[in-house]
């Protein structure tokens, strides 16, 4: 009898154990969230987003840590599917009461997010794009990355000194790309550039010749393509292989050398606006970015021998506002953090110099960008 | 639209269609021996490019390739035996779930042993940037590799059918096993040597299409969808057909391309698949009724 009373109280000890694995020393920690797209379509942004994280936290936690309390970070990989991020954005809020969420990778699932976050009041630090994230503000929803409409300015400006007017634009079905498309066209008209025609494809096609033939038709000067998947890279060789030999802008989602690499030669002369991340090391030393894009360039590329790329520095802004603004808060209040976060001015990142607001959850200007264009197959800044 | 457009949507038709095309062999191999669909056939070509990229580099590209072929098929052996060789009288629906589930095995293993970066063979001929003209429009040198592989392929297989005492008792084997094995034929191990066939053909397919589509973990999905349709569309078990179904759908895309937006392209694609499967179940341009009752398929 005694016997099987302690192999029920073992039982019943195990069962509570894995019930609520939350009891120990857990107040010591900091636990932060990431629901990112390490793999899937969208794995050329997510991963270096990961790794990024994954990096800066461990320094963070030799360092001793935010306020003296440990760092836990908790990675979710979406795969860039929606539903699956709001799921894991669920669990992490609810189960495992994270302070705040970096992510995700897309813009697709960070606008399925955004209404949650607002909602519920939990603080969500995008790396998606697309300009709708933050316009109209939600209250509790912050984004890195610069936004669509200075990329489609930037490259109507680039446009205009080349002389050319009449254009042609080809996105992907993604949130990403029909975020582009709306700023391409809202913003054309008072650029003075013709979009004469604008075509949405299918972001896992292997081949684009068919489109292609039908911009070509349009008699354009040029061709602006808009997506973040491998399509970035068929679209300069398909045009090459048709012939359609028209100067080839892209979006702030080439920021990735191994796009330019799978296009090979086809690469060559793609123009498209880029954060400063890429060329660090052209930047004069007075610049007010340079030492932390170096400094992390440098890191990653020791740590994960690879090429640092904007999307991993997507993340690890993310990751700074937050630090930075629970040192300013001095609590891990969530409210506290989240206001702190509106009052953060003249901060260096990886994307720019951002200054929050409560009308402006960027905190970007048009300034954050270049115009970079690849040379000999790496990037460089265009016209110099 | 000029001349000049016509023939660069036939083209840009014809480039898309021989990708199809030459995936659509494929479904045809294993069908042809057993009456199975084998909805790995995407992970097939997968793993061809994949092993060949990373050959690539330490051998000359027909060998990486040719390297590349026959480890595919012998992965086709390996899964034959394991999952599907004990199964005896297996239902249409349990092999159904069978392949679909080696399908994402293989996804999920490649993930691991490779990563999720896009890689790509080098062009055969040329490079990315090269283009051969057609009376005034434009094409990729690779696209003729493809449409002449796929050529290769029909014709080997054809003749190999049709003429050697293999081929013939591949056809036996799928006509009626029973029947097959009271004349003496060993019909396992012919199952097994068609799981070869195709996964290598597959392979071969792989990277045939992987300077143009780039190879993923994740590639195989979206080209076997294309392919099957094109395998149903000329009707199951004919090579020839999925070839002239390929081609056709492609043209019939790039054609919908030019007057419709592009996002109905596949609306168009599937549309058309739907109708021959409600008024031409056995297909374009089958012979005989491959989807017949008290067979499976």
């Amino acid at each position: 009898m005694a016997r099987r009373i302690t192999i029920g109280f073992i039982g019943f000890l195990v069962l509570a154990a894995s019930a609520f694995p939350l009891f120990a020393a857990d107040a010591a920690t900091i636990k932060i969230g990431a629901i990112l797209a390490v793999t899937g379509p969208a794995a050329n942004l997510g991963l270096p987003e990961s790794r990024t994280l994954e990096m800066l936290v461990e320094e963070a936690n030799k360092a001793g840590g935010l306020l003296g309390k440990k760092i836990e970070l908790i990675v979710k990989d979406s795969q860039g599917n929606a539903e699956k991020a709001i799921s894991f954005a669920k669990q992490l809020v609810e189960e495992e009461e994270v302070l705040a969420i970096i992510g995700p990778t897309t813009s697709g699932e960070s606008m399925k997010l955004k209404g949650y976050f607002d909602e519920n009041e939990q603080i969500l630090i995008s790396c998606a794009a697309a300009e709708t994230i933050v316009n109209p503000v939600a209250k509790w929803v912050f984004k890195t990355p610069q936004m669509d409409s200075f990329a489609a300015v930037m490259i109507f400006n680039a446009m205009k000194k080349m002389g050319i007017s009449r254009i042609g634009a080809v996105v992907s079905n993604t949130g990403f790309g029909q975020g582009g498309k709306a700023q391409l066209e809202k913003l054309a008209p008072e650029n003075g550039i013709t979009l004469a025609i604008t075509e949405v494809y299918d972001a896992t096609a292997g081949d684009f010749t068919g489109v292609l033939t039908k911009v070509k038709a349009q008699d354009v000067q040029a061709v602006v393509n808009w997506s973040v998947e491998p399509a970035q890279s068929i679209v300069p060789k398909n045009m090459k292989q048709m012939g359609f030999d028209v100067p080839i802008f892209q979006s702030h989602g080439f920021g990735n050398i191994r796009y330019a690499e799978a296009a090979g030669k086809a690469a060559e002369g793609i123009l498209f606006p880029c954060g400063r991340l890429l060329v660090a090391d052209a930047l004069p030393a007075s610049h007010p970015q340079k030492k932390l894009l170096s400094e992390y360039k440098k890191a990653y590329e020791a740590r994960f021998k690879e090429d640092v790329s904007t999307f991993g520095g997507h993340a690890y802004d993310a990751f700074l506002i937050l630090s930075e603004a629970v040192k300013k808060a001095g609590s891990t209040d969530k409210v506290k953090v989240r206001d702190a976060i509106e009052g953060l001015k003249g901060l260096a990142g990886t994307a720019g110099i951002f200054s929050f607001s409560p009308k402006d959850h960027n905190g970007l200007t048009m300034d954050s960008f270049e115009m970079l264009t690849v040379k000999n197959g790496a990037f460089a800044l265009a016209g110099k | 639209m000029g001349a000049d457009q016509l023939l660069q949507y036939l083209l840009s038709g014809v480039t898309t269609g021989s990708i199809y095309a030459i995936v659509g062999i494929g479904f045809n191999i294993v069908y042809s021996a057993t009456g199975i669909i084998n909805f790995a056939q995407g992970e097939f070509l997968m793993l061809g490019g994949m092993i060949a990229i990373s050959l690539a580099p330490v051998l000359p590209l027909p060998l990486a390739i040719a390297a590349a072929v026959l480890a595919t098929g012998l992965v086709g052996v390996l899964v034959q035996l394991v999952f599907i060789s004990w199964l005896k009288n297996p239902a249409v629906l349990r092999m159904i779930v069978i392949t679909i589930g080696l399908s994402i095995l293989i996804r999920e293993a490649s993930l691991h042993v490779w990563d999720e970066k896009v890689r790509a063979l080098p062009f055969f001929s040329g490079d990315e940037t090269s283009s051969i003209a057609v009376l005034g429009a434009r094409i990729s040198p690779q696209i003729l590799w493809i449409l002449g592989i796929s050529a290769v392929l029909v014709a080997g297989l054809t003749l190999f059918l049709r003429y050697t005492l293999l081929g013939r008792a591949m056809r036996a084997c799928a006509s009626n096993t029973t029947a097959a094995r009271l004349c003496g034929i060993r019909t396992s191990s012919l199952v097994t040597f068609s799981f070869f066939l195709a996964a290598a053909m597959g392979a071969l397919a792989g990277c045939a299409v992987s300077p143009m589509t780039q190879t993923q973990y994740d590639m195989g999905t979206s080209l076997a969808v294309k392919g099957f349709t094109c395998a149903v569309l000329g009707g199951l078990g004919s090579s020839t057909a999925a070839v002239a179904a390929g081609l056709l759908v492609g043209v019939l895309e790039a054609a919908s391309i030019s007057i419709l937006p592009l996002a109905y392209k596949d609306v168009v694609s599937l549309g058309i698949l739907l109708a021959i499967l409600f008024f031409r179940p056995e297909g374009l341009f089958a012979r005989r009724a491959a989807g017949v009752p008290g067979r499976a398929g």
